[in-house]
């Protein structure tokens, strides 16, 4: 039995995908990335090991991808999370073609082929305006945990408008808006609307085509869910393991190696520079 | 001689010209010589250097400090002085420059007595106005018709382009005058067709460079490579140093498409870029898509900063003034298109040069050539079905420069070339 892993390094977190050569998830992981990159991608993958049962050495190739991915120096190469995002999202939702990405630091939206590959992409230049480390920010003004943020915007009945477009300034105006009395949920609610704003701001310059998958760590707040569902007027598909799409994608494109390479040894081309 | 000897000579010989001619405007800043400011779109090269002018490009100076690494003290040195971080990091370059009483990294640059721009970049002339409240001297903007039409209006022949042609002599006369006040020499036709002459060679030379990298393997690399030969094609335009140089380039070029000989990349992607290069960490942009086998073939840049030179334009040497009307109106309007109306020069390049995907660079510096290209690049996509890359940095300022974000999109992009080649076999 062939089995191939993934592993995404992300700004904040790093994560882990063990699959079969049946192409089913059969061990998964996640750890903070912390300061030692290298160590968390380390980490990530021996929890993964252990959730599926399995021994390093049945791990016939292993792809690192996102931001830290030329840490994960076990790998066999790397991919970038662009392209695993798109290859994990067209997996577990086959009729995607659009998908919108929120990790801690970046936004992408992806345009992708019925067969998965990547038509065109976009993403938030240079700065974390319009991403998870936004919702951070709010949440330190706010002083809520970040799992409160969603559940507690949820509530929220009346937006407040967020305009600043920078993460850092964003905190300050969450401080004027509680100064100016507003309710906390509907500050929140308010900073939803203006990450969704920008989101689909990325998604229209690839162009939205149903159907949208939504995928990275933000896909665990409801009201972010919500707030798309409601502005792009449609109902975004998102799985249980969509934290975890860019480490699945980089799972699936190791398991295609594993089967080239037993098929082919000789015709398989790297996969990255 | 030998395929050795001339492969690579190009590069070489154009930065050995390039030490030399700072070289020059460092004696002549030292004797306090006054020069003729020019820019790359429609600089008039031919017609200044009747009048002995020393010619400084402000532009090249400016990207030469980015390229060596300097240019966040210059631009430092500016914004302190008052320049807002949003302005062309070319300018505020420049302005550090003049700040700095001509210290530059190549050498001292000297004083303008003269600064000649045209219409085609708008901030040229907010730039040639800083100059004048610094200096006192003449500036001499040169307001040249556009087509305002995908090439579509006033082409040569018809009435409307023959009154373009000699609104733009009746200006040249102008300057031509301007230039013996300055300069307090007579203007001598002869100098003028010598100096034009050499311009035909010179044009005639980097349009068939351009062309001879239709070739599989490209014969160089249009981003790296080529902004060498753009820079001699700018700074030694009209010289008989640029004609022999354009000659001896399309001698090793021709050499080079014969024997199938390419650039060292081993060649697997075919592209074309558009936009400005990214001067701030020149080699390692060229780099992020050298590592992937990609090898740029053509660039708009090297038709639009060549001041439409790429055409291959012949001046009519009976009729120097006339036609030197008519040259300076299809070039900086080519020039012009080639920003404005990019869409049809790129499908024709992808199809004459075999791209396989096309590479677009909005720069955070200049507006003029970036506002468009998001519809450039739409309109392009609607007409054929290459790949694109849309990354956005700057031509001076590292602050906006984000390596690792930028190495990002570009592995993306290749990956996606990889999987749709894999798909189609």
């Amino acid at each position: 039995m062939a089995y191939a892993a993934g592993v995404d390094v992300g700004s904040t977190q790093t994560k882990a995908v063990i699959v079969s050569a049946a192409r089913v998830v059969t061990g998964r992981a996640l750890t903070d990335t912390g300061a030692n990159v290298m160590r968390a991608a380390e980490t990530a993958f021996r929890m993964a090991l252990e959730d599926s049962g399995l021994a390093e050495e049945e791990i016939e190739y292993v792809v690192g991808t996102g931001y830290g991915r030329y840490k994960v120096t076990f790998g066999n190469t790397q991919v970038t999370e662009i392209s695993c995002h798109a290859r994990g999202a067209v997996h577990l939702f086959p009729r995607t073609r659009t998908v919108l990405d929120m990790g801690g630091q970046d936004t992408k939206a992806i345009r992708v082929s019925p067969g998965g590959e990547i038509i065109d992409f976009c993403m938030n230049d240079k700065c974390a305006a319009g991403t998870g480390r936004f919702l951070g920010a709010a949440a330190t003004a706010l002083d809520l945990p970040l799992a409160e943020l969603g559940p507690t915007a949820l509530r929220g009945e009346r937006p407040v408008k967020i305009t600043t477009t920078c993460t850092v300034f964003a905190e300050s105006e969450v401080l004027s808006w509680l100064g100016k009395g507003k309710k906390i949920e509907d500050i929140l609610l308010g900073v939803h609307e203006s990450i969704a704003s920008r989101s689909i701001g990325l998604l229209r310059r690839v162009g939205i085509e149903s159907e949208v998958t939504f995928t990275g760590g933000v896909t665990r707040n409801a009201a972010m869910v919500s707030t798309l569902n409601r502005r792009l007027g449609l109902t975004v598909n998102v799985g249980e393991e969509a934290h975890y799409m860019g480490a699945i994608g980089a799972a699936l494109f190791a398991l295609d190696r594993v089967i080239a390479t037993r098929a082919a040894p000789s015709s398989v081309e790297p996969l990255s520079a | 001689m030998t395929e050795t000897t001339l492969t690579g000579r190009g590069v070489e010989h154009g930065a050995q010209l390039f030490r030399e001619w700072f070289q020059q405007l460092t004696a002549g800043a030292e004797r306090g010589q006054g020069a003729a400011y020019v820019f790359v779109m429609g600089s008039l090269c031919e017609l200044l250097r009747v009048f002995d002018f020393p010619v400084v490009f402000p532009e090249i100076n400016s990207l030469q400090t980015a390229v060596r690494r300097v240019a966040h003290e210059y631009l430092n040195e500016a914004e302190s002085y008052g320049y807002s971080p949003d302005i062309c990091g070319y300018v505020k370059a420049d302005v550090a420059v003049q700040l700095r009483g001509g210290a530059h990294p190549m050498g001292k640059i000297p004083k303008p007595a003269l600064a000649v721009c045209t219409n085609a970049c708008n901030t040229y002339v907010k730039w040639g106005e800083i100059w004048q409240r610094m200096y006192g001297m003449p500036l001499f903007t040169l307001d040249i018709p556009g087509t305002r039409g995908a090439g579509l209006a006033s082409t040569p022949g018809s009435v409307d382009f023959e009154r373009d042609r000699r609104y733009v002599e009746a200006q040249l006369r102008e300057l031509i005058t301007l230039c013996a006040q300055v300069s307090g020499k007579r203007f001598d036709i002869d100098r003028l067709r010598e100096h034009m002459a050499h311009a035909n060679t010179m044009s005639a030379g980097w349009h068939e460079v351009l062309e001879l990298n239709r070739s599989r393997p490209a014969v160089f690399n249009a981003l790296s490579d080529g902004t060498v030969f753009l820079g001699v094609a700018n700074g030694f335009r009209g010289t008989a140093q640029g004609a022999q140089y354009f000659t001896e380039l399309v001698e090793e070029m021709r050499q080079k498409a014969e024997q199938h000989i390419g650039t060292p990349i081993d060649e697997k992607w075919r592209l074309i870029f558009v936009g400005v290069p990214c001067y701030p960490i020149f080699r390692r942009f060229s780099e992020l898509f050298s590592d992937w086998g990609g090898v740029f073939v053509n660039s708009t840049y090297l038709r639009f900063a060549s001041g439409g030179a790429h055409l291959g334009f012949r001046y009519d040497l009976a009729h120097p003034i006339e036609s030197l009307a008519h040259g300076v109106l299809v070039g900086v309007r080519d020039a012009m298109d080639n920003m404005f109306f990019q869409a049809p020069a790129l499908a024709e390049m992808i199809d004459t040069h075999s791209a396989d995907g096309v590479v677009f660079h909005p720069i955070k510096s200049c507006r003029t050539v970036s506002t468009g290209l998001a519809d450039t690049r739409r309109a392009l996509m609607a007409t054929r079905d290459v790949p694109s890359l849309f990354i956005e940095s700057d031509l001076m300022d590292r602050r906006v420069v984000s390596e690792a974000q930028m190495k990002n999109r570009i592995d993306a992009f290749f990956e996606g070339l990889a999987a749709r080649k894999h798909q189609e076999a």
